[in-house]
Protein backbone atom coordinates (compact mmCIF):
# COMPACT_ATOMS: atom_id res chain seq x y z
CA UNK A 1 0.00 0.00 0.00
CA UNK A 2 2.57 2.12 0.83
CA UNK A 3 4.39 1.96 -2.10
CA UNK A 4 1.43 3.48 -4.15
CA UNK A 5 2.13 6.99 -1.51
CA UNK A 6 5.70 7.05 -3.19
CA UNK A 7 5.36 6.08 -6.86
CA UNK A 8 3.87 9.08 -9.36
CA UNK A 9 1.77 6.97 -11.65
CA UNK A 10 -0.27 5.80 -9.17
CA UNK A 11 -0.99 8.59 -7.50
CA UNK A 12 -4.65 9.43 -8.82
CA UNK A 13 -6.77 12.40 -7.18
CA UNK A 14 -10.55 10.53 -5.82
CA UNK A 15 -11.82 12.27 -8.37
CA UNK A 16 -9.67 11.35 -11.46
CA UNK A 17 -7.10 14.38 -11.92
CA UNK A 18 -3.74 14.43 -10.60
CA UNK A 19 -1.81 16.13 -8.02
CA UNK A 20 -0.28 19.14 -8.90
CA UNK A 21 3.28 18.36 -9.12
CA UNK A 22 4.40 22.00 -9.71
CA UNK A 23 4.35 22.91 -6.16
CA UNK A 24 4.83 19.97 -4.26
CA UNK A 25 8.39 21.77 -2.67
CA UNK A 26 6.50 24.57 -1.87
CA UNK A 27 5.76 25.21 2.08
CA UNK A 28 2.81 27.09 3.72
CA UNK A 29 4.76 30.18 5.65
CA UNK A 30 4.03 28.66 8.98
CA UNK A 31 6.48 29.70 11.92
CA UNK A 32 9.58 27.48 11.52
CA UNK A 33 9.65 26.70 7.42
CA UNK A 34 12.88 28.05 7.40
CA UNK A 35 14.17 25.80 10.06
CA UNK A 36 12.18 23.08 7.90
CA UNK A 37 13.60 23.76 4.70
CA UNK A 38 17.04 22.61 6.22
CA UNK A 39 14.71 19.41 7.63
CA UNK A 40 13.58 18.27 4.24
CA UNK A 41 17.19 18.03 3.05
CA UNK A 42 18.11 15.95 5.58
CA UNK A 43 15.07 14.31 5.43
CA UNK A 44 15.14 13.43 2.23
CA UNK A 45 18.92 13.49 1.76
CA UNK A 46 18.92 9.76 0.28
CA UNK A 47 16.05 10.72 -2.63
CA UNK A 48 17.63 13.87 -3.69
CA UNK A 49 17.76 12.97 -7.00
CA UNK A 50 14.59 11.38 -7.27
CA UNK A 51 11.76 13.95 -7.02
CA UNK A 52 9.02 12.08 -6.86
CA UNK A 53 9.34 10.71 -3.94
CA UNK A 54 8.11 13.56 -1.61
CA UNK A 55 8.43 14.14 1.56
CA UNK A 56 9.45 11.41 3.19
CA UNK A 57 8.04 10.64 6.73
CA UNK A 58 10.77 8.42 7.58
CA UNK A 59 10.90 5.42 10.07
CA UNK A 60 10.48 4.45 13.10
CA UNK A 61 9.09 6.07 15.90
CA UNK A 62 9.92 9.40 14.59
CA UNK A 63 8.11 8.02 11.08
CA UNK A 64 4.87 8.27 13.16
CA UNK A 65 5.56 10.99 14.75
CA UNK A 66 6.10 12.93 11.80
CA UNK A 67 3.09 10.77 10.24
CA UNK A 68 1.09 12.62 13.12
CA UNK A 69 2.48 16.22 12.62
CA UNK A 70 1.18 15.98 9.02
CA UNK A 71 -1.77 15.07 9.57
CA UNK A 72 -2.12 17.89 12.23
CA UNK A 73 -0.42 20.44 10.00
CA UNK A 74 -3.60 19.67 7.91
CA UNK A 75 -6.18 19.86 10.48
CA UNK A 76 -5.01 23.23 11.95
CA UNK A 77 -4.99 24.76 8.27
CA UNK A 78 -8.24 23.91 8.03
CA UNK A 79 -9.75 24.73 10.89
CA UNK A 80 -7.75 28.39 10.91
CA UNK A 81 -9.34 28.90 8.10
CA UNK A 82 -12.73 27.75 8.91
CA UNK A 83 -12.05 30.31 12.05
CA UNK A 84 -10.55 33.64 9.76
CA UNK A 85 -13.84 33.56 8.58
CA UNK A 86 -16.92 31.88 9.77
CA UNK A 87 -19.38 30.12 6.91
CA UNK A 88 -22.64 31.95 6.61
CA UNK A 89 -25.30 30.98 9.73
CA UNK A 90 -22.58 30.22 12.02
CA UNK A 91 -24.46 30.01 15.33
CA UNK A 92 -22.52 31.54 18.37
CA UNK A 93 -22.20 28.24 19.87
CA UNK A 94 -20.71 26.72 16.47
CA UNK A 95 -18.01 29.59 16.49
CA UNK A 96 -17.51 29.17 19.94
CA UNK A 97 -16.83 25.05 19.52
CA UNK A 98 -14.87 25.32 16.02
CA UNK A 99 -12.75 27.89 17.97
CA UNK A 100 -12.13 25.29 20.58
CA UNK A 101 -10.89 22.65 18.03
CA UNK A 102 -9.01 25.26 16.05
CA UNK A 103 -6.92 25.83 19.32
CA UNK A 104 -6.60 22.17 20.10
CA UNK A 105 -5.31 20.97 16.80
CA UNK A 106 -2.80 24.14 16.16
CA UNK A 107 -1.91 23.44 19.84
CA UNK A 108 -1.16 19.45 18.27
CA UNK A 109 0.88 20.50 15.79
CA UNK A 110 3.06 23.15 17.37
CA UNK A 111 3.14 20.23 20.16
CA UNK A 112 4.54 17.48 17.44
CA UNK A 113 7.03 20.00 15.85
CA UNK A 114 8.64 20.41 19.67
CA UNK A 115 8.62 16.73 19.97
CA UNK A 116 9.86 16.03 17.11
CA UNK A 117 12.85 18.64 17.20
CA UNK A 118 13.54 17.73 20.85
CA UNK A 119 13.71 14.19 19.56
CA UNK A 120 15.31 13.97 16.25
CA UNK A 121 15.70 17.87 15.11
CA UNK A 122 17.17 16.37 11.59
CA UNK A 123 13.86 14.54 10.80
CA UNK A 124 11.43 16.36 11.43
CA UNK A 125 9.12 16.80 7.97
CA UNK A 126 8.62 20.54 6.98
CA UNK A 127 5.12 22.55 6.96
CA UNK A 128 3.32 20.78 3.94
CA UNK A 129 1.26 23.00 1.35
CA UNK A 130 -2.40 22.58 1.81
CA UNK A 131 -4.85 22.46 -0.72
CA UNK A 132 -8.58 23.28 -0.11
CA UNK A 133 -9.75 24.51 -2.78
CA UNK A 134 -12.89 21.78 -2.88
CA UNK A 135 -14.18 23.38 -0.38
CA UNK A 136 -16.48 26.44 0.19
CA UNK A 137 -15.98 27.68 2.94
CA UNK A 138 -19.11 29.88 3.08
CA UNK A 139 -20.95 27.26 3.09
CA UNK A 140 -21.63 25.22 6.46
CA UNK A 141 -22.34 21.94 4.74
CA UNK A 142 -19.04 22.17 2.91
CA UNK A 143 -17.06 23.01 5.69
CA UNK A 144 -18.75 20.55 8.61
CA UNK A 145 -18.71 17.90 5.96
CA UNK A 146 -15.03 18.34 5.46
CA UNK A 147 -14.68 18.64 9.53
CA UNK A 148 -16.42 15.29 9.87
CA UNK A 149 -13.66 13.58 7.28
CA UNK A 150 -11.10 15.55 8.96
CA UNK A 151 -11.61 13.73 12.60
CA UNK A 152 -12.65 10.76 11.62
CA UNK A 153 -9.64 10.61 9.38
CA UNK A 154 -7.55 11.56 12.39
CA UNK A 155 -9.47 9.21 14.95
CA UNK A 156 -8.88 6.03 12.71
CA UNK A 157 -5.09 7.07 11.72
CA UNK A 158 -4.33 7.30 15.58
CA UNK A 159 -6.13 3.67 16.32
CA UNK A 160 -4.20 2.38 13.19
CA UNK A 161 -1.09 4.45 13.96
CA UNK A 162 -0.76 3.02 18.36
CA UNK A 163 0.51 -0.63 17.12
CA UNK A 164 3.15 0.54 15.02
CA UNK A 165 5.19 2.06 17.52
CA UNK A 166 8.10 0.33 19.19
CA UNK A 167 7.31 -1.44 22.37
CA UNK A 168 10.73 0.04 23.84
CA UNK A 169 12.34 3.20 24.06
CA UNK A 170 10.29 6.19 23.74
CA UNK A 171 7.58 4.14 22.15
CA UNK A 172 5.22 3.90 25.16
CA UNK A 173 5.49 7.31 25.97
CA UNK A 174 4.33 7.84 22.33
CA UNK A 175 1.44 5.47 22.13
CA UNK A 176 0.12 7.40 25.44
CA UNK A 177 0.57 10.58 24.00
CA UNK A 178 -1.47 9.27 20.57
CA UNK A 179 -4.10 8.02 23.67
CA UNK A 180 -4.38 11.54 24.67
CA UNK A 181 -4.96 13.03 21.36
CA UNK A 182 -6.76 10.59 19.82
CA UNK A 183 -9.77 10.74 22.49
CA UNK A 184 -9.56 14.60 21.91
CA UNK A 185 -10.09 14.08 18.30
CA UNK A 186 -13.19 11.50 18.59
CA UNK A 187 -14.59 14.34 21.37
CA UNK A 188 -14.42 16.79 18.06
CA UNK A 189 -15.54 13.83 15.59
CA UNK A 190 -18.74 13.12 17.89
CA UNK A 191 -19.34 16.50 18.22
CA UNK A 192 -18.93 17.11 14.40
CA UNK A 193 -21.30 14.78 13.51
CA UNK A 194 -23.54 15.78 15.73
CA UNK A 195 -23.61 19.50 14.58
CA UNK A 196 -24.20 17.41 11.09
CA UNK A 197 -27.02 15.67 12.25
CA UNK A 198 -28.01 15.42 15.87
CA UNK A 199 -27.70 11.65 17.26
CA UNK A 200 -24.66 10.22 15.17
CA UNK A 201 -22.06 11.18 17.38
CA UNK A 202 -20.98 7.55 16.92
CA UNK A 203 -22.77 5.99 13.66
CA UNK A 204 -20.16 4.11 13.04
CA UNK A 205 -19.70 2.06 16.62
CA UNK A 206 -23.42 2.01 16.01
CA UNK A 207 -23.59 -0.47 13.53
CA UNK A 208 -20.46 -2.67 14.24
CA UNK A 209 -21.09 -5.73 15.98
CA UNK A 210 -18.34 -5.15 18.60
CA UNK A 211 -19.18 -1.30 19.13
CA UNK A 212 -15.66 -0.74 17.83
CA UNK A 213 -14.03 2.48 15.97
CA UNK A 214 -12.36 2.06 13.36
CA UNK A 215 -8.61 1.98 12.68
CA UNK A 216 -6.71 2.69 9.24
CA UNK A 217 -3.25 2.37 8.16
CA UNK A 218 -0.94 4.99 7.31
CA UNK A 219 -1.35 3.91 3.51
CA UNK A 220 -5.37 4.33 3.91
CA UNK A 221 -5.10 6.98 5.68
CA UNK A 222 -2.70 8.86 3.44
CA UNK A 223 -4.68 8.12 0.04
CA UNK A 224 -7.99 9.90 1.25
CA UNK A 225 -5.96 12.91 2.76
CA UNK A 226 -3.57 13.81 -0.45
CA UNK A 227 -6.41 15.65 -2.42
CA UNK A 228 -6.50 17.69 0.72
CA UNK A 229 -2.15 17.80 0.14
CA UNK A 230 -0.35 19.49 -2.90
CA UNK A 231 3.02 18.57 -0.78
CA UNK A 232 3.52 14.88 -1.94
CA UNK A 233 4.42 12.80 1.17
CA UNK A 234 6.20 9.18 1.07
CA UNK A 235 5.20 6.42 3.97
CA UNK A 236 7.33 4.09 2.89
CA UNK A 237 9.76 4.20 5.07
CA UNK A 238 6.97 3.60 8.06
CA UNK A 239 6.82 0.54 10.51
CA UNK A 240 3.91 -1.65 8.77
CA UNK B 1 -3.41 -5.86 10.87
CA UNK B 2 -7.08 -5.07 10.56
CA UNK B 3 -8.79 -7.05 13.76
CA UNK B 4 -12.48 -6.48 11.36
CA UNK B 5 -11.22 -7.74 8.92
CA UNK B 6 -9.73 -10.79 10.36
CA UNK B 7 -12.52 -11.74 12.37
CA UNK B 8 -14.59 -11.13 8.81
CA UNK B 9 -11.88 -13.25 7.47
CA UNK B 10 -12.15 -16.04 10.08
CA UNK B 11 -16.36 -15.79 9.65
CA UNK B 12 -16.19 -16.79 6.09
CA UNK B 13 -14.46 -19.96 6.80
CA UNK B 14 -16.18 -20.10 10.23
CA UNK B 15 -19.39 -18.80 10.98
CA UNK B 16 -19.42 -19.49 14.10
CA UNK B 17 -15.99 -17.79 15.53
CA UNK B 18 -17.56 -16.28 18.16
CA UNK B 19 -19.46 -18.87 19.85
CA UNK B 20 -16.49 -20.61 19.91
CA UNK B 21 -14.90 -18.48 22.04
CA UNK B 22 -16.66 -19.66 24.76
CA UNK B 23 -14.37 -22.06 24.93
CA UNK B 24 -10.51 -21.70 24.66
CA UNK B 25 -9.72 -25.34 24.21
CA UNK B 26 -12.35 -25.77 21.44
CA UNK B 27 -11.12 -22.04 19.69
CA UNK B 28 -7.96 -23.69 19.76
CA UNK B 29 -8.77 -26.67 18.23
CA UNK B 30 -10.52 -24.88 15.73
CA UNK B 31 -8.11 -22.34 15.21
CA UNK B 32 -5.64 -25.44 14.60
CA UNK B 33 -7.57 -26.88 12.07
CA UNK B 34 -8.05 -23.44 10.19
CA UNK B 35 -3.87 -23.16 10.27
CA UNK B 36 -4.01 -24.25 6.85
CA UNK B 37 -5.84 -21.76 5.41
CA UNK B 38 -5.04 -18.36 7.49
CA UNK B 39 -1.63 -16.80 7.30
CA UNK B 40 -0.61 -16.42 10.94
CA UNK B 41 -1.02 -12.80 11.22
CA UNK B 42 -4.63 -13.72 10.97
CA UNK B 43 -5.00 -15.06 14.60
CA UNK B 44 -7.25 -13.21 16.97
CA UNK B 45 -6.48 -11.68 19.96
CA UNK B 46 -7.92 -14.96 21.99
CA UNK B 47 -5.35 -17.31 20.22
CA UNK B 48 -2.59 -14.62 20.20
CA UNK B 49 -2.19 -15.78 24.07
CA UNK B 50 -0.95 -19.63 22.39
CA UNK B 51 2.04 -16.96 20.53
CA UNK B 52 3.08 -15.87 23.44
CA UNK B 53 6.79 -15.69 22.73
CA UNK B 54 6.12 -14.23 19.90
CA UNK B 55 4.86 -11.26 22.26
CA UNK B 56 6.36 -9.48 24.61
CA UNK B 57 3.65 -9.29 27.20
CA UNK B 58 2.15 -13.01 28.78
CA UNK B 59 -1.28 -13.64 28.25
CA UNK B 60 -1.93 -13.04 31.86
CA UNK B 61 -1.28 -9.65 31.61
CA UNK B 62 -3.35 -9.14 28.83
CA UNK B 63 -5.58 -11.05 30.33
CA UNK B 64 -5.65 -8.38 33.05
CA UNK B 65 -5.87 -5.60 31.26
CA UNK B 66 -8.91 -6.86 29.34
CA UNK B 67 -10.63 -8.00 32.98
CA UNK B 68 -9.95 -4.62 33.99
CA UNK B 69 -11.39 -3.51 30.49
CA UNK B 70 -14.51 -5.58 31.09
CA UNK B 71 -15.54 -4.67 34.87
CA UNK B 72 -15.42 -1.18 33.69
CA UNK B 73 -17.88 -2.09 30.75
CA UNK B 74 -20.13 -4.39 32.70
CA UNK B 75 -20.59 -1.13 35.30
CA UNK B 76 -21.28 1.44 32.53
CA UNK B 77 -23.70 -1.59 30.54
CA UNK B 78 -25.44 -2.73 33.75
CA UNK B 79 -26.00 1.91 34.08
CA UNK B 80 -27.50 2.19 30.84
CA UNK B 81 -29.27 -0.70 30.92
CA UNK B 82 -30.66 0.46 34.31
CA UNK B 83 -31.68 3.88 32.98
CA UNK B 84 -33.00 3.51 29.95
CA UNK B 85 -36.78 2.92 30.45
CA UNK B 86 -36.63 4.48 33.96
CA UNK B 87 -38.75 7.11 35.03
CA UNK B 88 -36.39 10.02 34.96
CA UNK B 89 -35.27 8.52 31.70
CA UNK B 90 -39.38 8.90 30.21
CA UNK B 91 -38.92 12.82 30.85
CA UNK B 92 -36.30 13.13 28.13
CA UNK B 93 -36.69 13.91 25.01
CA UNK B 94 -37.09 11.88 22.26
CA UNK B 95 -33.23 12.62 20.45
CA UNK B 96 -31.64 12.03 24.00
CA UNK B 97 -33.58 8.84 24.29
CA UNK B 98 -32.30 7.18 21.20
CA UNK B 99 -28.79 8.61 22.02
CA UNK B 100 -28.79 7.22 25.35
CA UNK B 101 -30.34 3.90 24.23
CA UNK B 102 -27.52 3.47 21.37
CA UNK B 103 -25.12 4.20 24.00
CA UNK B 104 -26.21 1.34 25.62
CA UNK B 105 -26.13 -0.96 23.02
CA UNK B 106 -22.46 0.04 22.57
CA UNK B 107 -21.65 -0.65 25.92
CA UNK B 108 -23.28 -4.30 25.78
CA UNK B 109 -21.64 -5.13 22.78
CA UNK B 110 -18.34 -4.29 24.69
CA UNK B 111 -19.50 -6.41 27.38
CA UNK B 112 -19.98 -9.19 24.93
CA UNK B 113 -16.64 -8.54 22.70
CA UNK B 114 -14.85 -8.38 25.80
CA UNK B 115 -16.33 -11.71 26.93
CA UNK B 116 -15.82 -13.03 23.49
CA UNK B 117 -12.00 -12.44 23.40
CA UNK B 118 -11.15 -14.12 27.18
CA UNK B 119 -13.82 -16.58 26.92
CA UNK B 120 -12.94 -18.65 30.03
CA UNK B 121 -10.44 -16.20 31.36
CA UNK B 122 -13.08 -13.74 31.78
CA UNK B 123 -14.08 -12.06 35.26
CA UNK B 124 -18.08 -12.29 36.15
CA UNK B 125 -20.43 -9.06 36.18
CA UNK B 126 -19.52 -8.05 39.90
CA UNK B 127 -22.93 -6.79 41.73
CA UNK B 128 -23.33 -2.82 41.12
CA UNK B 129 -24.54 -0.56 43.49
CA UNK B 130 -25.05 2.58 41.30
CA UNK B 131 -26.33 5.21 44.37
CA UNK B 132 -22.39 4.95 45.20
CA UNK B 133 -23.47 2.93 48.45
CA UNK B 134 -20.37 0.74 47.97
CA UNK B 135 -23.64 -1.99 48.54
CA UNK B 136 -25.80 -0.23 50.62
CA UNK B 137 -28.48 1.00 48.25
CA UNK B 138 -27.99 4.31 50.35
CA UNK B 139 -25.31 5.96 48.34
CA UNK B 140 -25.38 9.86 47.43
CA UNK B 141 -27.11 9.02 43.82
CA UNK B 142 -29.91 7.41 45.31
CA UNK B 143 -32.81 8.27 43.37
CA UNK B 144 -30.76 8.20 39.73
CA UNK B 145 -33.53 6.76 38.57
CA UNK B 146 -36.19 9.09 38.91
CA UNK B 147 -33.97 12.03 38.15
CA UNK B 148 -32.45 12.26 34.31
CA UNK B 149 -29.94 15.37 34.95
CA UNK B 150 -28.57 13.06 37.27
CA UNK B 151 -28.25 10.31 34.70
CA UNK B 152 -26.61 12.71 33.04
CA UNK B 153 -24.18 13.96 35.23
CA UNK B 154 -22.99 9.63 35.93
CA UNK B 155 -22.91 9.24 32.57
CA UNK B 156 -20.37 11.77 31.88
CA UNK B 157 -18.26 10.86 34.69
CA UNK B 158 -18.28 7.36 33.53
CA UNK B 159 -17.75 8.04 29.92
CA UNK B 160 -15.15 10.21 30.54
CA UNK B 161 -13.28 7.97 33.24
CA UNK B 162 -13.30 5.04 30.95
CA UNK B 163 -11.68 7.31 28.52
CA UNK B 164 -9.12 7.58 31.07
CA UNK B 165 -8.85 4.24 31.96
CA UNK B 166 -8.19 2.48 28.31
CA UNK B 167 -5.42 5.40 27.84
CA UNK B 168 -4.01 4.23 31.18
CA UNK B 169 -3.63 0.64 29.78
CA UNK B 170 -2.71 0.97 26.45
CA UNK B 171 0.84 0.41 27.19
CA UNK B 172 0.14 -2.64 29.19
CA UNK B 173 -1.10 -4.48 26.02
CA UNK B 174 1.62 -2.28 23.34
CA UNK B 175 3.23 -5.88 22.44
CA UNK B 176 -0.08 -7.47 21.39
CA UNK B 177 -1.35 -5.61 18.71
CA UNK B 178 -4.26 -6.75 17.63
CA UNK B 179 -5.61 -6.01 21.64
CA UNK B 180 -4.32 -2.94 21.85
CA UNK B 181 -5.70 -1.59 18.57
CA UNK B 182 -8.86 -3.30 19.53
CA UNK B 183 -8.74 -1.23 23.05
CA UNK B 184 -7.40 1.55 20.94
CA UNK B 185 -11.20 1.13 19.04
CA UNK B 186 -12.92 1.07 21.92
CA UNK B 187 -11.71 3.89 24.01
CA UNK B 188 -12.61 6.52 20.92
CA UNK B 189 -15.61 5.18 20.96
CA UNK B 190 -16.39 5.90 24.99
CA UNK B 191 -14.97 9.77 23.89
CA UNK B 192 -17.47 10.23 21.44
CA UNK B 193 -19.80 9.33 23.62
CA UNK B 194 -18.54 11.51 26.32
CA UNK B 195 -18.65 14.21 23.72
CA UNK B 196 -22.16 13.21 23.15
CA UNK B 197 -23.42 13.31 26.97
CA UNK B 198 -21.52 16.44 27.31
CA UNK B 199 -23.31 18.34 25.04
CA UNK B 200 -27.08 16.82 26.46
CA UNK B 201 -26.00 18.18 29.69
CA UNK B 202 -24.84 21.54 28.42
CA UNK B 203 -28.34 21.65 26.50
CA UNK B 204 -29.54 20.75 29.70
CA UNK B 205 -27.83 23.31 31.64
CA UNK B 206 -29.12 21.94 35.12
CA UNK B 207 -26.72 20.34 37.98
CA UNK B 208 -23.78 22.83 36.48
CA UNK B 209 -21.45 24.77 38.81
CA UNK B 210 -21.69 28.64 38.21
CA UNK B 211 -18.72 29.40 36.19
CA UNK B 212 -18.39 26.37 34.41
CA UNK B 213 -19.03 25.78 31.00
CA UNK B 214 -19.72 22.25 29.79
CA UNK B 215 -17.86 21.58 26.07
CA UNK B 216 -17.39 17.92 24.73
CA UNK B 217 -13.78 18.48 25.88
CA UNK B 218 -12.54 18.39 29.76
CA UNK B 219 -11.61 22.04 30.48
CA UNK B 220 -9.09 21.68 33.07
CA UNK B 221 -10.21 19.60 36.07
CA UNK B 222 -13.88 21.10 35.94
CA UNK B 223 -16.52 18.47 36.36
CA UNK B 224 -19.19 20.58 34.89
CA UNK B 225 -21.40 18.73 37.95
CA UNK B 226 -22.85 20.13 40.67
CA UNK B 227 -24.46 17.62 42.86
CA UNK B 228 -23.01 18.51 46.27
CA UNK B 229 -23.80 14.92 48.09
CA UNK B 230 -21.59 13.53 45.40
CA UNK B 231 -18.92 16.36 44.36
CA UNK B 232 -15.86 14.72 46.30
CA UNK B 233 -16.40 11.66 44.71
CA UNK B 234 -16.80 12.91 41.23
CA UNK B 235 -14.10 15.29 41.08
CA UNK B 236 -11.70 12.24 41.16
CA UNK B 237 -12.38 11.18 38.04
CA UNK B 238 -11.21 14.88 36.59
CA UNK B 239 -8.62 15.40 39.05
CA UNK B 240 -5.11 15.75 36.91
CA UNK B 241 -6.86 16.41 33.46
CA UNK B 242 -5.69 20.28 33.74
CA UNK B 243 -1.91 19.34 33.31
CA UNK B 244 -0.21 21.70 30.75
CA UNK B 245 3.06 19.41 29.72
CA UNK B 246 3.05 17.12 27.98
CA UNK B 247 6.07 14.38 27.50
CA UNK B 248 8.40 17.31 28.97
CA UNK B 249 6.97 19.55 26.47
CA UNK B 250 5.35 22.83 28.11
CA UNK B 251 2.41 23.15 25.90
CA UNK B 252 1.26 26.42 27.08
CA UNK B 253 1.60 29.33 24.66
CA UNK B 254 3.33 26.96 21.93
CA UNK B 255 3.62 28.16 19.10
CA UNK B 256 1.15 30.99 19.65
CA UNK B 257 -1.41 28.35 20.26
CA UNK B 258 -2.80 26.83 23.47
CA UNK B 259 -2.84 30.23 25.42
CA UNK B 260 -4.63 29.50 28.44
CA UNK B 261 -4.25 26.80 30.38
CA UNK B 262 -8.21 25.99 29.71
CA UNK B 263 -6.99 25.69 26.08
CA UNK B 264 -3.99 23.74 26.59
CA UNK B 265 -5.86 21.07 29.12
CA UNK B 266 -8.40 20.67 26.68
CA UNK B 267 -6.37 19.47 23.85
CA UNK B 268 -5.26 16.65 26.06
CA UNK B 269 -7.03 13.92 27.71
CA UNK B 270 -5.58 12.61 30.96
CA UNK B 271 -4.98 9.14 31.73
CA UNK B 272 -5.45 7.29 35.19
CA UNK B 273 -3.82 4.46 36.70
CA UNK B 274 -5.87 1.26 37.04
CA UNK B 275 -5.67 1.81 41.15
CA UNK B 276 -7.07 5.18 40.48
CA UNK B 277 -9.55 4.17 38.43
CA UNK B 278 -10.82 1.30 40.91
CA UNK B 279 -10.91 3.29 43.49
CA UNK B 280 -13.23 5.78 41.57
CA UNK B 281 -15.41 3.17 40.56
CA UNK B 282 -15.14 1.38 44.24
CA UNK B 283 -18.35 3.25 46.14
CA UNK B 284 -20.63 1.36 42.78
CA UNK B 285 -19.52 -2.10 43.58
CA UNK B 286 -20.73 -4.05 46.19
CA UNK B 287 -18.49 -5.58 48.23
Amino acid sequence: MSKMISSKDEIVHPHGSNISQVSRRKFLGYAGAVAGFAAVAAACNKDDDDDNDGVNLGSGDVGILNYAYALEQLEAAFYERVVSSFYSGASDLEKEYLTDIRNHEVGHREFFKAAITAAAPSQIIPALEVDFSSINFNDRTSVLGTAKAFEDLGVTAYNGAGQLLSTSGNGPTYLLLAGQIVSVEARHAALIADLISNGTFASYANSDPNGLDQARTPAQVLDIAKSFIKTKINASNLPS
Amino acid sequence: MNFQNIVNEIEKVDPEVYDRFDSRRNAMKKFANLSGKLALAAVPMAVASMFSKAYGQTPAEVNNVLNFALTLEYLEAEFYNNIVGSAGFLTAPSAAQTALTNIRNDENKHVAFLKSVLGMAAVAKPTFDFTGGSGSGTGPFAGYLANYDVQLAMAQTFEDTGVRAYKGQAANVKSNRVVLTAALNIHSVEARHASHIRQMRRGRNNVIPAGQTVKPWITLKETGIDFPAANAAIQKSYDGEEVTTQAGVNILNLGGSFNTAAAASQGFDEPLTREQVLSIVTIFIAP
